[in-house]
């Protein structure tokens, strides 16, 4: 008898080895019911991987994962919808015609009309999937992944590819199937789309979870600095202050200050010109900088 | 199992082959094609061996050293000879093209007259009409006139187009199976598309079953349509029952589709299994007699060719549209099919993996 739970999902010391390599190192996890969780982490650090063994796609080569509570069967597995990062579509078919099919391999499903609707697929219910832009590609393959009604959405890479506006558009769809109460876990290597989309973030590198909090407890935990910026000429004759860290970069002297208004003051202080000063606030890709030294499109 | 599911799938499968038109019609083509150019083509090759049976003879291939028959005989090229026991066998053998021509050996003395052999050659072969004239120019050395007589073919003669088309229908049959199973579904693989399915309750049971429903079902139906294309042009004579014959065909279609589920069971590489699928496929169209009998090979040769599926379709359907044979009198080839069509699926099945 399954433990009532208010996790939904649980991953138990999960790893992955291929050969020598650890693409996945000894993960746990535990992600709430009725949240964006968000999978942060450059490309190669183990995030398909894991969450394919979330999935049920791989097995772990040890380890466990649980669906509330319990192990996956093929029940609970019809309750979790999956959005792969890279899936070709059954050929010659046409949008609807592939919706149909998918939502008739469950017993239970979503209503396709209203399902079209939410992922604005009814204008090109009619197109062929050989015929479909990458956004309303990506916009079908999100709506295949609600198409049995799932209460876990798993979007891998859901925005990789798109340009600027499809990917608002993607995310737009995203919030309102959070707004539904389903539970989300989204893997990205965009810090934008993680801060906007996600509750709760786990950062990962190279096989393992080294960091997991709301964007907030990232932030505060691992970036507490805001960076103030001016160009180099700016600096000339003047010397640094000793408390404000600092560092060259792209032309520009970068300070670090725990507080915002302390570091104005102590580079207004020591007669720094500040006309071309640009405040850069902390943020997931200064955080992922601090626990790696790399950036995450390294 | 649920029926529904595997529907879902059969339906999706026959509407990319319908809708994917150049493939469609390449798939009526090409047999049609086949059974034209072949037809002309036989006529004008110089460069195969015509077999020439003798009787009373001790059984199977006769080198032309050992041959009962003037030097001129022994030292035509392109005659290669098979012995016969009895006149029955070798009868059997020239009226189904298995041989090109027949031969009685030491007929003088006997109801043949002054001729020391006497001969039977199919009005309706090619082959047989080439192989002859070099018989009858070995023999000339043995002065005037030629000892040699030649004698009607009683009873029906099967025409070589009926003898024939048979086997380019079962060779179509197996090329359709083979990569339209295997190379799709590896392809199927390789682009996620599979790996989309493993989300689903779709279970490979499921997958491979509605896979190998909907290619018999396109197998069946290209059947019917080149069938009745062919016909329109070339008189083709039935002896046996359409519907065993539709039978033959759907056994030999499901083992051959079968095969295909084995290659199809795992892989991601297209290239690698094109190399395997030649592998098979080409031996198994030379072995299987889609276009020349075996008659006369080695035993080996033979023992390869009944380790696949299309020699006993080809066989049952021979049986069934040259000889008016009942599904009774075939139904050792039909057991054959069946048994290769359960332990192909059954190691398919077993094998089959979603994504690797």
């Amino acid at each position: 008898m399954p433990r009532q739970t208010s996790t939904i999902l649980q991953l138990r010391q999960i790893s992955k080895h291929y050969g020598e390599v650890r693409a996945v190192d000894g993960v746990d996890l535990e992600i709430p019911a009725g949240i964006c969780f968000g999978l942060l982490g450059p490309n190669g650090a183990g995030k398909t991987t894991l969450i394919e063994i979330a999935e049920g796609i791989q097995a772990p080569t040890q380890g466990e994962v649980l669906f509330q509570g319990a192990a996956r069967t093929a029940a609970t597995n019809a309750r979790m919808g999956i959005m792969f990062q890279s899936t070709a579509l059954l050929d010659f078919m046409s949008v609807a015609e592939t919706l149909a099919a998918f939502r008739r391999l469950y017993d239970h499903g979503a209503d396709l009309e209203d399902l079209s609707a939410l992922c604005h697929l009814s204008e090109i219910a009619g197109r062929r999937t050989t015929d479909l832009s990458g956004g309303q590609r990506q916009r079908l393959l999100l709506a295949l992944a609600l198409v049995n009604r799932p209460e876990l959405v798993f979007l891998d890479e859901p925005s990789t590819g798109l340009d600027p506006q499809a990917r608002h558009n993607l995310w737009a769809i995203i919030e309102d199937i959070k707004s539904q109460g389903k539970t989300i876990v989204l893997t990205t290597h965009y810090m934008e789309e993680a801060e906007h989309l996600c509750d709760t973030i786990a950062i990962m590198d190279r096989g393992r979870i080294i960091a997991n909090g709301t964007v907030d407890q990232l932030l505060k935990a691992h970036c507490p600095e805001v960076g103030i910026s001016i160009p180099i000429p700016a600096t000339a004759g003047r010397a640094m202050p000793p408390d404000l860290p600092s560092h060259e970069h792209n032309g520009r002297v970068k300070f670090l200050a725990s507080d915002l208004n302390r570091g104005l003051n102590l580079l207004l202080a020591n007669g720094f010109d500040l006309s071309e000063l640009q405040v850069h606030p902390p943020n997931l890709e200064s955080v992922f900088l601090n626990l790696t030294g790399r950036h995450l499109r390294e | 199992m649920r029926l529904r599911r595997i529907m879902v799938m059969f339906t999706a499968r026959n509407r990319e082959f319908f809708r994917d038109r150049a493939a469609f019609g390449w798939n009526f083509f090409f047999p049609f094609l086949l059974v034209v150019g072949f037809a002309i083509m036989f006529g004008s090759d110089r460069h195969q061996s015509f077999k020439i049976g003798l009787f009373p003879q001790p059984a199977g291939p006769i080198a032309a050293e050992d041959l009962p028959m003037p030097p001129g005989v022994q030292e035509t090229r392109y005659l290669s000879f098979i012995g016969f026991s009895d006149q029955a066998s070798g009868m059997m053998r020239l009226q189904h093209h298995k041989i090109d021509l027949l031969v009685e050996v030491g007929a003088a003395g006997e109801a043949a007259g002054p001729a020391n052999y006497r001969y039977w050659v199919s009005d309706t072969s090619p082959k047989g009409y080439i192989a002859e004239r070099l018989l009858r120019e070995g023999l000339r050395a043995e002065g005037d006139p030629l000892p040699v007589e030649r004698a009607p073919i009683q009873g029906y003669q099967v025409p070589y187009i009926d003898w024939l088309f048979p086997g380019i229908l079962a060779m179509n049959m197996m090329f359709s199976a083979l990569y339209g199973v295997g190379f799709v579904v590896v392809r199927y693989r390789k682009n996620g598309v599979l790996k989309r399915l493993k989300a689903t309750p779709l279970s490979p049971f499921e997958y491979l079953t509605a896979q190998m429903l909907s290619r018999l079902f396109l197998l069946m139906f290209s059947l019917v349509i080149v069938w009745i294309c062919c016909a329109v042009i070339f008189r083709f004579r039935v002896v046996g029952s359409y519907l065993d014959l539709l039978v033959a065909f759907l056994l030999g279609g499901a083992s051959l589709t079968a095969m295909g589920l084995v290659l199809a069971a795992r892989g991601t590489s297209e290239e690698f299994t094109n190399g395997v699928l030649n592998f098979l496929s080409w031996p198994m169209m030379f072995l299987s007699e889609v276009w020349f009998s075996l008659e006369g090979a080695p035993e080996w040769v033979r023992q390869v060719a009944a380790c696949f599926p299309l020699t006993h379709l080809l066989s049952a359907v021979r049986e069934i549209m040259n000889e008016g044979a009942t599904l009774t009198a075939v139904a050792p080839q039909l057991a054959i099919l069946t048994l290769m069509t359960v332990v192909f699926l059954t190691i398919g099945a077993l094998r089959f993996s979603w994504t690797r």
